[in-house]
């Protein structure tokens, strides 16, 4: 720990224009415009709020809620803005490689753009896009209030999203690291890059897997207690399943990261020997730690996107979920099981031969449990009347895509095999192929599915159909090349090669990164469109797909209280079988005055004083470090002096609301599956078999 | 203790507070339950680390020459002593005994561990004198990790201590509170567990096999 003054490392060079003018390139230029795009973004948004006078209502609906909805809607937004960002750097990389060997970066640049792009993707574009969906979806589908400790949410938010906008702000001030998301040492450790990229790094990953953390343990509280009467385990959801097991995931998972970063840490701000070379120091403890948390990490994405496919395919084929037990039974052995094939992230790195067949046995039976996910979908669509609405192309582009990218990972995990394309482009093609078809579709089919919900129109299906097409090809003209390349021995990561074998494959890439690029301008456009024409495909009554769990039995969007009255169940699809009974749309036996949890702003604090921790961390600022903690900790506990932190809606006010709905729901007309994505569509389905 | 302590716990009384799921006792406790287990992973892993690089001295001093068994003995007692006082404030909330007996017997956990904290920080010190820092090795670094992490957690205990009596100070025993008590004296058990393990994995095992 050197003295380095007021500003610590700050000074006017760490500026990325700096570097711009002392250097001027067409790399520097990427780099200075990337953060302009920030600075202007930031100051265009901050603008607007400003002129549509927006603040106060942002402050009071939004930024101090406890409502577990605007919650995950938040994240959602934050995650879309990060999409945004990985997906340009995904762009400028594929350019960079189709353009080789003249390609336009600096070695270095490309190396940032690699890290950032993983590590924005994985941290604050999956996993926020996950939690935003479970914190939407979950608490409504079992019949609760809110999740157990909505300030808890609110903080594991707040942390989460000043880590993003650290890894924003390193866009404009300093450089990231240049070591890969998985931050491998001792390369990242100061002997070998004293910058100050990994500690951005180190720090945005510690803050951001401590929101994950307590994220996890929120959501397998709520799931295991605050249930509805009669929901018993094996009648909830099956996204509640996987929201369950992709909690528990967290609670094991995370902790092991925040290790390994903290230790990383340690190694570069208090020259400890945790990972170093010299002195006693242990790598191998850092790439075990790591991926002990890396694979878990993978199916606590994926198992959440298994789950709203679940639902997809039940709701869009009209029938019940086929083979629900083996689905749970699925799902639980899959959690367990990614807790025991951690080591093939690395069979090359010196095991004896039996420890990897161990390992790469273990990573083969995951398959079997997938497998039996893929037949039991398979099976719940056969004799269904499918829809083929947005939810359901991306479903059903998932269940073949995924397929490929499974079964390459069943090549990938014989250590054999391993030893040939390991640290190729063949790897970067497989996880791509899990990663894009199975959690990213499964988001996006969830953002289509749930969002009249969220906002009470439904979003135009036509671009969507568009969009989801659109995410399919360009999927596949940017990732099934690069399974070639890796086979004809391409390594990943390579800013730049010699050997003009690989050109072709690099330039279909690259042409299939312009057509993500154009999926993802037409969700842009679709939430336009929708917006435009938000009182055509208004649903109020709220049930537009004919849905089968409790979110559908509520208005569109659903009250901040969510029920009425917390519901009674009596199966699984509960919704749909209190529409065949003639129990939906039923006013309360009595009406209760309902509490729910008053606005808090701490989440927005902690936000603050968290950012502002990490950098004058990242930057040596020792000062403002101690004045930011201490600010943390101050905040937290005046925070424990709000005695009463419940808030009443009395029972009128509710009374008034379901009155209100009930009333809609008598003068609408009820719609058949084909008129879904019409102007009839008003949320209430008729019943059909 | 017992799997879930919360049952049938007559100190806070949950009562039907229809819809208002985080107020009910159940709930808070449960959840802290899964927080600790959370932490012991956490803990777990730097164990794992620990153990990994025993003998990893680098030529620097090791258990045998820089543990001090008497003073380890002495915080031991300390903090399993402190364990036995929170239990007794615990077993005085439950039976409504007055205010004063029940924040008599918190004051002297916080001594307790106060006096545990300041004992370690003098075996660091003793440790640093002989050379035992943790910039030495890899063992020393992996050592630093571990037992200053568990001191941390006592540290972050006595500050919820001290604000909790100056809560009851301000308001009284209020149900929020009685809950919030029972949640540090879940985690001051926690710790003790902790460092029991520390004892005999970082100072037996380690100067066993060290």
């Amino acid at each position: 720990m050197i003295d380095y003054g007021w500003l610590g490392k700050l000074n006017w060079d760490s500026l990325v224009f700096s570097k711009l003018i002392s250097n001027p390139s067409v790399s520097e230029v990427v780099a200075s415009t990337a953060g302009c795009i920030v600075i202007i973004a930031t100051i265009v948004i901050l603008g607007l709020l400003t002129w549509f006078r927006v603040w106060g209502t942002l402050w009071s609906e939004w930024l101090t809620s406890t409502d577990h909805k605007r919650i995950g809607i938040m994240y959602i937004v934050f995650a879309l803005v990060m999409m945004t960002r990985g997906l340009l750097e995904g762009m400028v990389m594929r350019a960079q490689q189709a353009a080789a060997p003249d390609g336009f970066l600096y070695a270095d640049h490309f190396a940032q753009l690699f890290s950032t792009h993983g590590t924005i993707m994985i941290f604050f574009v999956a996993v926020p896009f996950v939690v935003g969906l479970v914190n939407f979806a979950m608490p409504l589908q079992i019949g609760a209030r809110d999740v157990a400790f909505p300030v808890l949410n609110q903080i594991s938010l707040a942390v989460t999203v000043s880590s993003g906008v650290l890894l924003m702000v390193s866009l404009v001030v300093g450089e990231f690291s240049t070591g890969g998301w998985t931050a491998y040492p001792p390369y990242t450790g100061g002997d070998f890059n004293p910058g100050v990229g990994p500690d951005y790094w180190v720090w945005a990953i510690v803050f951001s897997g401590a929101g994950t953390t307590l994220t996890g343990i929120n959501f397998t509280v709520t799931i295991l207690k605050c249930r509805a009467a009669g929901m018993k385990f094996f009648r909830m959801p099956m996204f509640c399943w996987t929201v369950l097991c992709s909690s528990i995931l967290m609670i094991f998972a995370m902790p092991p990261l925040s290790v390994a970063a903290l230790m990383l840490g340690f190694d570069r701000y208090l020259d400890f020997h945790f990972f170093t070379n010299d002195l006693g120091g242990n790598m191998m403890n850092y790439a075990n730690l790591f991926w002990l948390f890396g694979h878990p990490e993978v199916y606590l994405l994926v198992l959440p996107a298994y789950g709203v496919f679940s639902e997809v395919f039940s709701t869009f084929s009209a029938k019940r979920l086929y083979g629900y037990k083996s689905l749970v039974f699925a799902t639980m052995s899959i959690a367990v099981l990614s807790f025991t094939v951690w080591l093939h992230h690395f069979f090359t790195m010196g095991q004896s031969p039996t420890i990897n067949i161990v390992f790469g046995i273990a990573t083969m039976l995951i398959a079997v449990p997938t497998g039996v996910k893929v037949y039991d979908w398979m099976a719940t669509m056969y004799r269904g009347r499918i829809r083929f609405t947005t939810p359901m192309i991306y479903a059903i582009g998932f269940l073949i895509l995924f397929v490929i990218g499974g079964l390459s990972g069943v090549i990938l995990a014989n250590p054999t095999v391993d030893f040939q394309v390991h640290n190729t482009l063949f790897l970067v093609a497989h996880f791509h192929n899990v990663l894009i078809p199975g959690v990213l579709f499964g988001l996006l089919a969830g953002y289509n599915y749930w969002f009249p919900k969220a906002f009470g129109f439904r979003l135009n299906d036509r671009l969507g159909r568009w969009s989801a097409f659109l995410w399919m090809l360009g999927f596949m003209l940017t990732f099934l090349p690069l399974y070639g390349a890796g086979l004809l021995g391409m390594p990943r990561r390579s800013f730049s090669y010699m050997d003009l074998t690989f050109k072709p494959y690099m330039v279909v890439a690259f042409i299939g990164a312009m057509v993500i690029l154009c999926a993802l301008i037409t969700i842009v456009l679709q939430l336009y469109v929708s917006l435009r024409d938000r009182d055509k495909n208004r649903v109020p009554v709220g049930d537009p797909w004919d849905g089968r769990s409790l979110e559908w039995s509520i208005p569109a969007p659903a009250p901040s209280y969510n029920f009425a009255e917390l519901p009674r169940v009596t199966d699984r699809d509960e919704f749909t079988e209190a529409k065949e009974q003639g129990r939906a749309y039923q006013p309360p036996k009595i009406y209760r005055d309902i509490e729910v949890p008053k606005n808090n702003p701490l989440g927005f604090i902690l936000c603050l004083v968290t950012g502002i921790l990490m950098f004058a961390l990242v930057w040596y600022i020792w000062w403002l470090a101690l004045v930011s903690a201490l600010a943390v900790i101050i905040s937290v506990i005046v925070s424990t002096y709000r005695w009463d932190s419940e808030r009443v809606i009395p029972a009128s006010q509710v009374r008034g609301d379901v009155e209100k709905w009930l009333k809609q729901v008598k003068k609408s007309r009820a719609i058949g599956r084909d008129l879904e994505n019409t102007p009839a569509n008003v949320g209430y389905a008729k019943l059909e078999h | 203790m017992n799997g879930n302590p919360s049952t049938n716990n007559p100190s806070v009384s949950p009562g039907e507070v229809p819809g208002a799921i985080h107020k009910d006792p159940d709930v808070v406790i449960f959840g802290f339950w899964v927080f600790m287990m959370s932490d012991l992973i956490f803990f777990g892993v730097v164990f794992a680390i620990y153990i990994t690089m025993i003998g990893a001295t680098a030529g620097g001093p090791g258990p045998r020459e820089l543990f001090d068994f008497g003073s380890l003995f002495a915080q031991t007692m300390l903090l399993l002593t402190s364990s036995l006082t929170v239990g007794i404030a615990t077993v005085t909330m439950k039976h409504q005994r007055s205010q004063a007996s029940f924040l008599f017997w918190v004051v002297v956990t916080l001594i307790l561990g106060l006096g545990f904290l300041a004992l370690e920080l003098y075996d660091f010190s003793e440790m640093a004198a002989k050379g035992g820092v943790p910039q030495r090795s890899g063992y020393l670094s992996a050592f630093f990790g571990l037992v200053p992490l568990h001191g941390l957690h006592v540290s972050f205990g006595c500050l919820w201590m001290l604000v909790l009596i100056a809560q009851i100070w301000k308001v009284g025993m209020l149900d929020i509170i009685k809950l919030r008590f029972l949640r540090l004296a879940l985690f001051w058990h926690f710790l003790d567990l902790i460092w029991i393990g520390i004892f005999s994995v970082v100072y037996f095992g380690g100067w066993v096999y060290g």
